[in-house]
């Protein structure tokens, strides 16, 4: 049994149900949070390539670099306003983050 | 069953149980280094499918700079870690039932949708160029605006990092070097004509002014 498009599409969807779960259950941390950001993209990211290889398109792959720079961008940003979360709260629990809230 | 079937399993074994460590694990340090260890399985993944250079690229840049972004925070915020993880696993069950809910849809969907385009699709893609230069083509002609927007992208990303966390110590003496050249000496000395004596009548007044 070779590979198929199939077995690639699986393992991205099991990625990215990962950190949807990761993402709802997670009270305590911001950083697992934006881990599972990460998670995310990349599991969209295998799904891209995947589809590029048996397709046999390679603007598949070219939109994989752009959603690469991107979720540079994020993550960089994420941190910069996690550390100035941290400076103003001295904490990055997700519970303690409700000065929103009406 | 072959080579490359075998080390699909494995890869993708590893990468899922990491990315399992990621979200359970209470240490975040332990989190960075597990989402270490998935996205290389995911970059030897993408070197399966033939897409060498964003396996390298994954390696180079999210392995190489972001990761270790990841963890120069996570040492310098100094998070208390307080082991209960309160409430992750109580919920866990229900969250594992419901994602795997998720999951077999998705992977019943796409079953059915794409159901064995197997490699000789494969065939067509140019194997005569290499993958990297196919990219770069691409990229460098059909993609330009946008690959030069995705530069716009990460120069306002860097500079809005710079501005957020930059900050102005406020005991510091550190004085402006344009300012202390331009200076002159009417800026710092100033003459005042004062009286070098006051008549005896005036300074009584002054006196009972004082005391009224």
């Amino acid at each position: 049994m070779s590979l198929s498009l199939g077995h690639f599409l699986s393992v991205s969807a099991i990625l990215f149900a990962l950190s949807v779960i990761g993402i709802f259950l997670n009270r305590k941390n911001l950083i697992v949070l934006l881990m599972a950001i990460e998670l995310m993209l990349l599991a969209v990211n295998m799904n891209f390539v995947a589809f590029s290889h048996y397709l046999g398109d390679m603007h598949g792959q070219v939109f994989v670099f752009f959603i690469l720079t991107v979720a540079a961008a994020e993550s960089a940003i994420g941190l910069a306003i996690l550390v100035l979360l941290f400076r103003n709260k001295s904490s990055i629990s997700v519970e303690e983050l409700n000065t929103l809230k009406g | 069953m072959d080579y490359q079937t075998g080390f699909f399993y494995l890869f993708a074994a590893v990468l899922l149980f990491s990315a399992y460590r990621v979200i359970t694990s209470s240490n975040p340090v332990h989190a960075v280094l597990y989402l270490m260890l998935s996205f290389s399985q995911a970059a030897a993944l993408w070197l399966i499918l033939k897409a060498e250079f964003l396996g390298l690229t994954l390696v180079l840049v999210y392995l190489g700079a972001v990761m270790v972004l990841f963890l120069f925070v996570v040492m310098m915020l100094d998070i208390k870690l307080d082991g209960d993880f309160w409430g992750f696993w109580q919920n866990f069950p229900l969250a594992a039932a419901v994602g795997a809910v998720v999951a077999a849809e998705i992977i019943a969907v796409l079953w059915v949708g794409f159901p064995n385009i197997t490699a000789q699709a494969v065939a067509a893609t140019g194997a005569e160029v290499s993958n990297t230069k196919a990219l770069g083509r691409l990229l460098y002609t059909e993609y330009l605006y946008p690959i030069e927007v995705a530069a716009a992208i990460l120069l306002v990303a860097m500079v809005a990092a710079i501005a957020l966390t930059l900050r102005h110590r406020k005991d510091s003496k550190a004085i402006n070097p344009g300012d202390q050249v331009r200076v002159r000496a009417a800026d710092r000395l100033v003459v005042l004509s004062v009286a070098a004596t006051q008549k005896a009548a005036e300074a009584a007044a002054t006196q009972e002014e004082v005391k009224a």
